[in-house]
């Protein structure tokens, strides 16, 4: 594949970058990433991995952008009230880079559908609100051995870590299984600040650049934790963890399961 | 004795167990709170029984749920 000299302008900071190059960014163009959620997290990943030039980008939510959404999902604007957030996102990332193929599936991702959904990605991104769709995207990558970036926020507080197959802990490992609806605060009960999800969403995007162009080091075996308010950032180590009901010597879960939803969704 | 608790060296007293601990830290959601010492995970339930030594190194790992909506 040669480049256009659109192309070659358009990616020039890249280019000059002797971590990417011209090898680099063909291998970015040449990649695709899922989103899994275009809110918070995924809306600031979405829009940097097509500025980057990711050749596939799969955006999926079932969800309509609300007003609510627009305090920190800096993907979509206020004409896009009431549109499928999919819609929305594909719009400003293709307004960004015409020279990337976005795939908006408007879908709820569940077990019936995930496994098809993830498949010939190769990375996944779960910008989800909830743990049982955590837990769902963490089962799902580990059994279709997918690499993927976690990411929660809430309040002054986000944290992120990288599956890679083989190579580490997943989240399972550390979280064992969803606390029960209501147990732990979500974004609803208890707010979530702006830009944390421009932090933590930007970081995902970052994970998945570097895995895509594979250098420097991931997240792998570790969970970085950012606290705002103390504006710190603390890289703490994930223990593997054999008994894994996942990723595991003895696995349990063998396909993906679905658990009780709650949405931190404020409607 | 010394004790590491997220990333903070402070002394508590010996015999601390991480229920102990998890109490004095005042943790949040405590019966959700993932432990590490020295890298190597605390099996839920045991709190009661995982007595700290000096020098250990405890993480509190939390639930984060939000992102998306
Ligand atoms: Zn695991």
């Amino acid at each position: 594949m040669a480049f256009s000299n659109e192309q070659l302008e358009r990616y020039s900071r890249h280019i000059l970058l002797s971590e990417v190059g011209v090898k680099g960014q063909k291998k970015l163009l040449e990649a695709s990433v899922l989103i899994i959620g275009a809110g918070g997290l995924g809306a600031p990943a979405a829009l940097y991995l097509a500025a980057a030039g990711v050749g596939t980008i799969g955006i999926a939510d079932a969800d309509e952008v609300d007003l609510s959404n627009l305090q920190r999902q800096v993907i979509h604007t206020t004409p896009d009230v009431g549109k499928a957030k999919v819609q929305s996102a594909k719009e400003t990332m293709e307004a960004i880079n015409p020279g990337v193929t976005v795939k908006a599936c408007r879908t709820f991702v569940d077990a019936s559908n995930i496994m098809g959904l993830i498949a010939g990605y190769d990375f996944i991104i779960d910008g989800t609100d909830n743990f049982p769709a955590k837990f769902l995207i963490n089962d799902a990558c580990v059994l279709a051995a997918k690499p993927f970036s976690h990411a929660g926020i809430i309040r002054f507080k986000g944290q992120l870590t990288t599956y890679v197959p083989g190579e580490g802990p997943c989240y399972r490992c550390a979280f064992k299984a969803p606390p029960p609806p209501d147990a732990v605060p979500t974004c609803k009960q208890a707010g979530v600040i702006g830009a944390m999800g421009g932090v933590i969403g930007s970081l995902q995007a970052m994970e998945a650049v570097k895995y895509i162009i594979g250098k420097g080091e991931l997240l792998t075996g570790h969970l970085l934790t950012y606290d705002a308010l103390k504006m710190e950032f603390r890289k703490i180590k994930l223990p593997a963890y054999k008994d894994c009901a996942v990723c595991g010597e003895h696995p349990t879960i063998l396909a993906p399961v679905d658990y009780e939803q709650k949405e931190c969704d404020l409607k | 004795m010394q004790l590491t608790v997220a990333g903070n060296q402070k002394e508590y007293a010996d015999g601390l167990t991480v229920a102990k601990l998890i109490e004095l830290e005042e943790v949040e959601t405590p019966a959700y709170v993932t432990v590490s010492v020295n890298d190597a995970f605390i099996a839920g339930g045991t709190f009661e029984e995982a007595v700290l030594q000096d020098g250990d190194r405890i993480e509190f790992l939390y639930f984060m749920g939000g992102g998306s909506a």
